[in-house]
């Protein structure tokens, strides 16, 4: 089984953001930049897969040089190989097209994604791949299980879960629980630094959306202690000072 | 031309969510100076479709072909695309639910449209067309330009308030066949669980970290997110241990919400969980360590034992709810 985990390269989850003074650019001076945890799960279950499927397992990632020591580590985590598609990730669309349009050359049996890249939050490039290669997407994917061509995905859905099944190819994301986090061993380390990482140039995208600036969120005012013995007020505090409850 | 929007129904009930997005969409409507138009899918009664027209739908295509009885995003996306293509729909809105979050990236896909997905408020429509959504998990905003052309937009829950503006109701049955290529995913089963609010849509929540000390600590939680009509949630560590499923897990790795109210007990506040629940409109920290970072980035704080406080507040929630009635 041929399986291909899409990655991104995010700043390090207890990174401070910030921007620069005309909030056009996020910067990354002193900001590590990590495998997006949630592709780190999804690359973490294709090696199983491919481990009990005798299959193997390509990582793709479109991005600039930059993002090589990501790619490396997904290597050690136990890819076979990888695929960078030289571009900056300008937007979903742009990544999803370049993806898809890999794929379209080179098929994949499955096709596994982090649920959500933890920079953009979107969710959309896995269902954008899905729909341009006209494949099943299971964006809330918790469980997923192959039995040779078919599959039973267990899916979480508003306030509930649903067990859906059907076959490869497609598109799945996954999230906390699906797979043991891998830690990548000396070996792993090692032999990354050997395997093929093909670099390939992306394709024109017609550009539908275009960042302008950043914001962050207002600040807060300072805490407003609430003494232990009079806990029976919060509630009509709150109501009377926030109108919210 | 006309401004379209998805509403989403749950076992042929309208959710929250779906008058929020409805009246998001009336207020661009409105600026448009173009007609609402409302979509369902799904069996769902007239008086319940008619619901929409009180939030400014001033029609409602009602598309209920058997096979689309179960939400499936595939078909879903076809159909709502089909509706958009009839209304000539020019920016087309869905809740960034876990159901909108599957379908808006293929409707903009066949609409060749642009998409911006966790939007938080009203767009600026002067002369170009300008959203700003979350972005770093909660620690930022992006602000984007969607360029000339459909726009599909999803908006977060709870991020818009829902707004009466009372038309006629105009309901119309839309045939659409969904087609084989859309139909090869089958559900087996779907399980809701009973009495418990879908955390993402949540006005309220009530989360717990490791200062609970152990799963069977969780009772008192439950009980004051009940008396207070709230979700329940918790931190990483929470679901790392098992203690909790890992669909209540907010923060960074796990859900982003905004409540109106996010009580944090016995979560000490570290960076990647503040990041999930930084939009929470009003914060209210309790923890036995002063020196919790939590306590920096809350509107209200309570100093003290988690197993002291807690059965406090449910007594404080009951006389809270039994005077509010």
């Amino acid at each position: 089984m041929k399986i291909l985990v899409c990655i991104s390269s995010v700043p390090d989850t207890t990174a401070k953001i910030n921007f620069t003074p005309d909030n056009k650019e996020f910067v990354s001076t002193g900001v590590t930049f990590i495998l997006n945890p949630y592709d780190e799960i999804a690359l973490s279950k294709a090696v199983d897969l491919a481990t009990t499927n005798n299959g193997t397992v390509t990582v793709i990632n479109v991005g600039d040089v930059t993002t090589e020591a990501v790619i490396r580590k997904a290597l050690a985590i136990g890819a076979n190989d990888a695929v960078r598609i030289n571009a900056p990730a300008r937007d979903s669309y742009f990544v999803a097209k370049q993806i898809a349009d890999y794929v379209s050359k080179n098929p994949f049996e499955l096709i596994l994604c982090g649920r959500e890249s933890s920079d953009h939050n979107g969710s959309s490039v896995p269902v954008m791949v899905s729909e341009l290669l006209n494949q099943p997407c299971f964006l809330f994917a918790k469980n997923l299980v192959i039995d040779g061509k078919s599959a039973t995905i267990e899916c979480e859905i508003e306030g509930g879960k649903e067990v859906v099944s059907t076959s490869l190819p497609f598109v799945a994301c996954a999230s906390e629980g699906m797979a043991e986090w891998k830690i990548p061993n000396m070996r792993g380390i090692m032999s990354a630094r050997t395997k093929p990482l093909v670099v390939v140039d992306p394709i024109e995208v017609e550009q539908k959306v275009k960042l302008i600036s950043y914001d962050k969120p207002a600040s807060r005012s300072a805490v407003k202690m609430i003494n232990a013995e009079d806990v029976s007020q919060l509630f009509d505090i709150i109501r009377e000072e926030k109108k919210i409850i | 031309m006309s401004v379209l929007v998805y509403i989403e129904n749950s076992e042929g009930v309208f959710r929250k969510s779906a008058f929020e997005t409805i009246s998001y969409a009336a207020a661009i409507a409105t600026k448009l100076n173009m007609p609402l138009v409302a979509v369902s899918i799904g069996n769902v009664s007239q008086d319940e479709l008619a619901k929409a027209s009180k939030y400014g739908a001033q029609k409602i295509l009602n598309i209920a072909n058997e096979k689309l009885a179960t939400p499936n995003s595939q078909p879903y996306a076809s159909a709502i695309t089909a509706a958009a293509k009839a209304e000539n729909g020019q920016v087309v809105i869905l809740s960034a639910s876990f159901a909108g979050k599957s379908i808006a990236p293929r409707v903009a896909i066949k609409l060749n449209a642009g998409l911006a997905e966790n939007v938080v408020s009203l767009p600026e429509m002067n002369g170009s067309f300008i959203v700003k959504k979350g972005s770093f998990s909660g620690k930022a905003y992006s602000i984007i330009e969607m360029m000339d052309g459909i726009k599909v937009i999803s908006i977060m829950p709870n991020c818009y308030k829902v707004v009466e503006n009372n038309v006629a109701p105009q309901i119309i049955n839309f045939d659409f066949i969904p087609t084989e290529v859309d139909l090869v995913v089958q559900s087996k089963e779907r399980i809701r669980s009973s009495n418990t609010i879908s955390l993402p849509e949540a006005e309220l929540v009530v989360s717990a970290g490791r200062g609970m000390k152990g799963p069977e600590n969780w009772g008192m939680i439950e009980e004051l997110a009940k008396v207070l009509g709230a979700a329940t949630a918790c931190s990483k560590p929470v679901s790392d241990a098992g203690w909790r499923p890992h669909s209540e897990h907010v923060g960074q790795t796990g859900i982003a919400i905004s409540p109106n109210l996010y009580i944090a007990i016995g979560i000490s506040g570290a960076i990647q969980h503040l990041a999930g629940v930084s939009s929470s409109k009003v914060i209210v920290v309790i923890n036995k360590d002063p020196e919790a970072p939590f306590f920096k980035a809350a509107d209200y704080g309570i100093l003290g034992d988690a197993f002291e406080i807690v059965p406090k507040l449910i007594e404080a929630a009951k006389t809270f709810k039994a005077n509010q009635n």
